[in-house]
């Protein structure tokens, strides 16, 4: 652990805040991706949150309270947002700098280090990630999905989802060889999404199945921002944010790793 | 050891291997500050992998290496910012545009936007492509690519540049183009590191230069020293028609005693000599009549292929 702080220590913001300014000056020709990766993220919520929604009504969670099922399903929804557009960008953006336009291979000959790289992506697929929050939040409030003061802390909630997935998407974008290892990741991504505790509790599925919902990082970031967004506050908030944490730094620390390994060969 | 300010780079029995395949089998040198440096061999040489060492982005698995009197391994990144490195292959960012390659870049090395943007402007003058300043990378033909990756080395105002190849791929008026900026960059005091697998290259630019061949330095000094030392003052090239290699290697032991030595290639013998005149009237009094004969003076050329014993691969890399 030491040497993961002695790393990120070094890596300065300065080194970092480059990257994050080539990534700038790179994608500023093409906001609209990132503005149509947002309003995915608001079609999903129209469709399930107000199509699905209108049927089921109200939901029982486990401990008794009854909720609208809209606002039960808007937060998963909101999470699944930040893992998808931090995903987009430090999986499949880096794999395409690093492998396919060999982008790091000038940058490293540079004094930018692997964790400055590393921590450089992380920042810039915060911003994307945060777009994509942002809109979300302002849509949820303005349909009154956000019940309780607690709810605006759904917004830093997510950015422990972001966190994680920033630091997952890294490590798989060093690890993948082929374009078709998005296929993979796509489907372990939609798989989540259905089954982490999106539309249902998982208390709903049979004991067998749960174990594996528990070891999804998505539902870890589900259950942190629908916990915060509907006002139930508990001590296991803070085992879903050690979690996402844990993934973030893990994941920086195998992709700087492996950038080094790849490129100071 | 105390350090030497004029001494940029120093090697000693300077190691690389990749599990089994020594790719750099304990070279020595010295660069010193003001001086253009060469490394000349074939492909697969081990130029670019020493390249990569001094540029610290490859660690030695062997030896010594000092960049600016540091070590590569605990300062690479304080060493790596007073380098400026043209790789064999540019790495320039397509994402980007020219322009915004250079100023971008300069991020990476903490200068100010605004100092970027001016240096930028200037460096894309010196290797003429400020028309081209809003096109991405892809527009620019190979030369283009060269000289904008030559500009982004210059960008930290670098101690030492080193280029890897620098003209490999670019037809003559590019090469010429790069030549003449490299002897301005020259002229200007900026110290140069360059690979070639080019003679002519490195007889114009290099001050010295050495010799590499399967990862080892086989012969060191100034191109006129290479030359008055390895080889004869002259060359006589024989050609024999169409006459096979193996022809050309019973010919050649006709030849015994005539000039200082013989060489047979697979299209050509070659006798290296100090008189030409000598050469042609031994040849005569023999009564060998090759089809033709060119007279030549030495060229770094001779010294590589007596070196090496064989003709040089010119395949790209």
């Amino acid at each position: 652990m030491s040497v993961i702080a002695y790393g990120a220590a070094r890596a300065s913001l300065k080194s970092s805040g480059a990257l994050l300014n080539r990534n700038w000056v790179a994608m500023r020709r093409a906001w609209i991706l990132v503005i149509s990766g947002a309003v995915e993220s608001l079609l999903f919520l129209f469709a399930f949150g107000f199509g699905v929604g209108a049927l089921v009504g109200d939901i029982t969670l486990p401990d008794g309270t009854t909720v609208p099922y809209t606002a039960y399903v808007a937060p998963a929804i909101l999470a699944n947002a930040a893992m998808m557009g931090v995903l987009a960008e430090t999986s499949i953006n880096v794999f395409a700098k690093f492998k396919w336009m060999k982008v790091y291979d000038g940058i490293l000959a540079t004094p930018l280090r692997p964790w400055d790289v590393a921590l450089g992506e992380v920042w810039w697929a915060l911003i994307r990630g945060g777009t994509y929050i942002g809109a979300f939040v302002v849509v949820m409030g303005l349909f009154g999905l956000l019940d309780s003061w607690w709810s605006l802390l759904a917004v830093p909630a997510c950015v422990f989802v972001a966190l994680a997935f920033a630091g997952i998407g890294l490590t798989l974008a060093t690890l993948f060889r082929d374009w078709v290892d998005f296929d993979w990741m796509n489907a372990v991504v939609f798989a989540m999404f259905l089954f982490g505790g999106t539309f249902t509790p998982v208390e709903a599925y049979p004991a067998f199945a749960q174990p594996i919902v528990y070891i999804m990082p998505l539902y870890h970031g589900i259950e942190l921002v629908r916990g915060l967004s509907l006002g139930q506050v508990g001590p296991m908030m803070l085992v879903h944010i050690a979690y996402l944490m844990a993934l973030c730094v893990a994941g920086m620390w195998i992709a700087q790793k492996r950038l080094a390994k790849a490129l100071y060969k | 050891m105390p350090h030497d300010d004029e001494i940029l780079v120093r090697a000693v029995d300077l190691r690389k291997s990749y599990g089994e395949y020594e790719a750099v089998r304990g070279v020595d040198f010295e660069i010193r500050r003001g001086e253009a440096f060469g490394f000349l061999g074939a492909n697969g040489a081990g130029k670019s992998t020493t390249m990569r060492m001094i540029g610290c982005v490859s660690q030695p698995t062997g030896g010594e290496l000092e960049v600016f009197g540091r070590d590569p391994h605990a300062q690479g990144a304080e060493i790596r910012a007073r380098l400026g490195v043209v790789p064999q292959d540019n790495t320039l960012d397509g994402m980007l545009t020219v322009f915004e390659n250079l100023v971008v870049y300069a991020g990476y090395f903490g200068i100010k936007k605004k100092d970027a943007k001016v240096r930028a402007a200037e460096l894309l003058e010196f290797v003429q492509l400020s028309s081209r300043s809003k096109d991405q990378v892809s527009e620019l033909s190979g030369g283009m690519q060269r000289r904008l990756a030559i500009a982004r080395s210059l960008i930290n105002d670098p101690e030492l540049v080193i280029l890897d190849e620098p003209t490999t791929g670019l037809d003559p008026q590019a090469r010429h183009l790069v030549w003449e900026r490299l002897f301005q960059l020259k002229q200007r005091g900026v110290s140069i590191l360059l690979t070639t697998h080019y003679m002519d290259e490195a007889e114009q630019l290099c001050d010295r230069l050495v010799v590499m061949d399967e990862g080892r330095i086989i012969a060191s000094g100034s191109p006129r020293e290479l030359i008055d030392t390895h080889v004869t003052k002259e060359v006589v090239e024989l050609r024999f028609g169409a006459a096979h290699t193996t022809e050309l290697a019973e010919l050649a032991l006709t030849l015994n005693g005539i000039g200082a030595q013989i060489e047979a290639l697979p299209d050509k013998i070659l006798v290296y000599t100090d008189s030409a005149d000598d050469t042609n009237a031994a040849l005569e009094a023999r009564a060998i009549s090759p089809t033709s004969v060119l007279a030549r003076r030495a060229s770094l050329e001779d010294v590589f292929l007596r070196l090496t014993g064989r003709a040089l691969v010119e395949d790209e890399a």
